[in-house]
């Protein structure tokens, strides 16, 4: 039997209709509220150098998603972001900071274009596996100093990892400059081979199956951080280690596991680079993806799903502020400044839960 | 085979002594935050804006030493929003910091792209002069080592003294070290942990500003991009060479000045620079796993108090 509803229940039903809309934009909140204030701010740093905000802003807005080309730039520049995106998330999921994961991610797309240059042509599928799993140790490796150092001696990780990273961004720079240079002016290694190289899939933009490699990686990490008991024991470590340790969970274990596979992740992340959009290493081919991780993993709030959406957000805008640079006298650096500014407002989490109390009082 | 003594001589030493100077005033600036406890790795972009408001100030008013002062009080200022943030807000020290860091690095081509028409590099502004010291002029290699320098590099080694007199002869001085080492126990003997605290990371960000300009400044007269190239984060390395004190600070300070002067040299004949700009950071690793020493930090560093 149906009833009609009355004018109350229809209230009461149209209520929770808007709350259901609304909860999750108020569940991220902060962040929204964060990257409203960066704008703003890069807004006034606009006007008080004496530039046009509505201008700039459509520029940024069309170079990012304005036509099919725009968005295929856009998504080719997200690739890398979901990679160190996750690889600061997981870290800091550990209550460990990883941020050095420029290293790494250098590192690793040394060795993938070193497997994809050095070894003959073999079949494509094998060829790929093994400069991924390459750049994966590479990368992983890197990290296990700095592992080991916390896990065994509570050394702070975050100068090792930092330290560390400027040491692999100077190595495979002395490796690239010599003893793997190909032939010419341009500091770049042998082209390599075609079995190697990650198909592109939207011409004539520079995106390639690396995506599908990067979204399964986040798919991946989110399985193993909230349905096995090692991803359990590292979100427990990060929350509290003692009672961690209380429970059974072993600390030592969790830190080690979890920074190498942040350092595997930011190697993909190279290895993604190379084998999709350079094709070898080209001295300088990062623009410091590395580093911009850890902004888009706070940003993610350390969640797989977010760290997508936040990687898309800064790609995004590296691909718009490329477009503002090129059609306004605006420079690019803009779109690191309103980085900087998303990275130091979520920074304070009191500041955020006030602006949170607000939110949720609307 | 090279000549060792055509790369080792008396002018390479007063490079070390220049090169060192940055590195030393950071990591004093470094000391103070992190023996009161909290962690300032945005030295980085605190010298990176003040070797740029340095020489802008130059530009605009023709005067090196105005752009000294206005270039630490820039420093300062950076320091106070990482300061704001983490005690205030409870931020998380490494963030704020790392913010400060990337503002840097966008904010400073953004304005040079604004004043000089470069993101890369400013125009060629008035630098500060270069000073002898009187009694010692005459003697052959002492005044080659300790001259004609900027005189930041004179002030580095007064705030050396004067950083190792606060820290431990002041009554000030030992509030600080018991804020960094047991917050608890000196907020108990009545320390004010916030007002140290907020003082030691403005004392920071004043003195990686000051290193700003002297490698703007007091060595180039000019702000190019990047031009800090990481030594913020190699102060860092020599303040825990230095085991968070001022005189072994200077001493790993002018340890890897030396390493950079020798490199500018080495890099002259063709040897890879890559490997001695690594030295640092593996040096401080080796520190930091004990091979090499041991380095201890405070106690209580990193930790919010409310």
């Amino acid at each position: 039997m149906i009833t009609t509803p009355t004018s109350a229940e229809k209230k009461v039903v149209g209520r929770s209709i808007v709350w259901l809309m609304l909860s999750p934009v108020i569940k991220i909140w902060p962040e929204l509220a964060a990257i409203v204030a960066a704008f703003l701010v890069g807004a006034i740093i606009l006007v008080v150098t004496g530039h046009q905000i509505g201008e700039t802003f459509a520029y940024l807005f069309r170079g990012a998603f304005g036509s099919r080309l725009a968005i295929g730039f856009t998504l080719t520049r997200t690739v890398p972001l979901i990679f160190t995106g996750l690889a600061f998330s997981i870290a800091f999921k550990c209550g460990l900071f990883n941020i050095g994961a420029e290293g790494q991610l250098q590192v690793g797309a040394f060795a993938a274009a070193w497997v994809g240059f050095a070894l003959p042509p073999l079949p494509p599928l094998i060829h790929i596996s093994l400069a991924l799993l390459a750049a994966a140790i590479a990368g992983g490796l890197w990290v296990l100093v700095p592992a080991l150092l916390k896990a065994k001696r509570g050394v702070h990780e975050v100068v090792t990892t930092m330290m560390l990273a400027h040491v692999g961004i100077l190595l495979t720079r002395y490796l690239v400059f010599g003893p793997f240079k190909a032939p010419g002016w341009i500091p770049h290694t042998p082209r390599i081979a075609a079995s190697a190289e990650l198909a592109r899939i939207m011409p004539p933009t520079q995106l390639s199956t690396g995506i599908f490699i990067a979204l399964a990686c986040a798919l991946i990490l989110y399985w193993f951080l909230w349905k096995t008991s090692i991803g359990y024991g590292i979100r427990a470590a990060g929350l509290n280690p003692h009672a961690a340790e209380t429970g059974g969970v072993s600390v030592t274990r969790s830190i080690v596991v979890a920074l190498v596979i942040s350092g595997a992740l930011a190697g993909l992340g190279g290895a993604g680079e190379i084998l999709g959009v350079f094709r070898r290493f080209v001295e300088g081919f990062s623009p410091g993806w590395g580093w911009d991780g850890i902004a888009v993993g706070l940003l993610g709030r350390l969640h797989p799903v977010g760290v997508i959406l936040s990687a898309f957000l800064f790609g995004a805008l590296r691909t718009g502020g490329m477009a503002v640079a090129r059609a306004t006298p605006v420079p690019l650096d803009i779109v690191v400044v309103l980085q900087a500014m998303v990275i130091l407002f979520i920074a304070a989490p009191k500041l955020m839960k006030i602006l949170k109390r607000r939110g949720e009082k609307e | 085979m090279i000549d060792i003594w055509n790369i080792v001589d008396i002018a390479l030493f007063a490079a070390m002594l220049r090169m060192a100077t940055p590195l030393v005033l950071a990591a004093i600036g470094g000391v103070f935050t992190e023996r009161a406890g909290v962690i300032n790795i945005g030295l980085e972009g605190m010298m990176m804006l003040g070797a740029f408001w340095g020489v802008a100030t130059s530009h605009w008013t023709g005067s090196p030493w105005l752009g000294m002062i206005v270039g630490m009080i820039v420093g300062g200022l950076a320091a106070l929003v990482h300061a704001f943030l983490s005690i205030k807000y409870n931020a998380n020290q490494i963030v704020s910091a790392l913010g400060i860091n990337i503002l840097a690095l966008g904010l400073t081509p953004y304005l040079s792209a604004m004043i000089w028409g470069s993101r890369g590099a400013s125009a060629a502004v008035t630098g500060l002069p270069r000073w002898e010291i009187p009694l010692i002029r005459d003697i052959p290699v002492l005044s080659e080592f300790l001259g004609p320098h900027s005189p930041t590099v004179f002030l580095m080694v007064i705030i050396v003294i004067a950083a190792h007199l606060i820290l431990f002869k002041t009554r000030w001085g030992l509030h600080i070290r018991a804020t960094g080492e047991f917050t608890k126990a000196a907020a108990t003997a009545g320390v004010n942990i916030q007002r140290t605290r907020y003082i030691c990371v403005v004392i920071s960000g004043v003195l990686a500003g000051l290193a700003g300009v002297h490698l703007a400044l007091g060595h180039l007269a000019m702000f190019s991009w990047g031009m800090t190239g990481g030594r913020g984060f190699i102060a860092l390395a020599v303040m825990i060479f230095g085991n968070w004190r001022p005189y072994r600070a200077i001493a790993a300070g002018l340890l890897f000045g030396f390493v950079d002067a020798l490199q500018i040299r080495l890099q002259g004949i063709g040897v890879p620079v890559q490997f001695p700009q690594m030295l640092p950071y593996l040096i401080t690793i080796a520190v930091l796993a004990g091979v090499m020493g041991r380095a201890r930090p405070p106690s209580d560093i990193g930790k919010p108090y409310d």
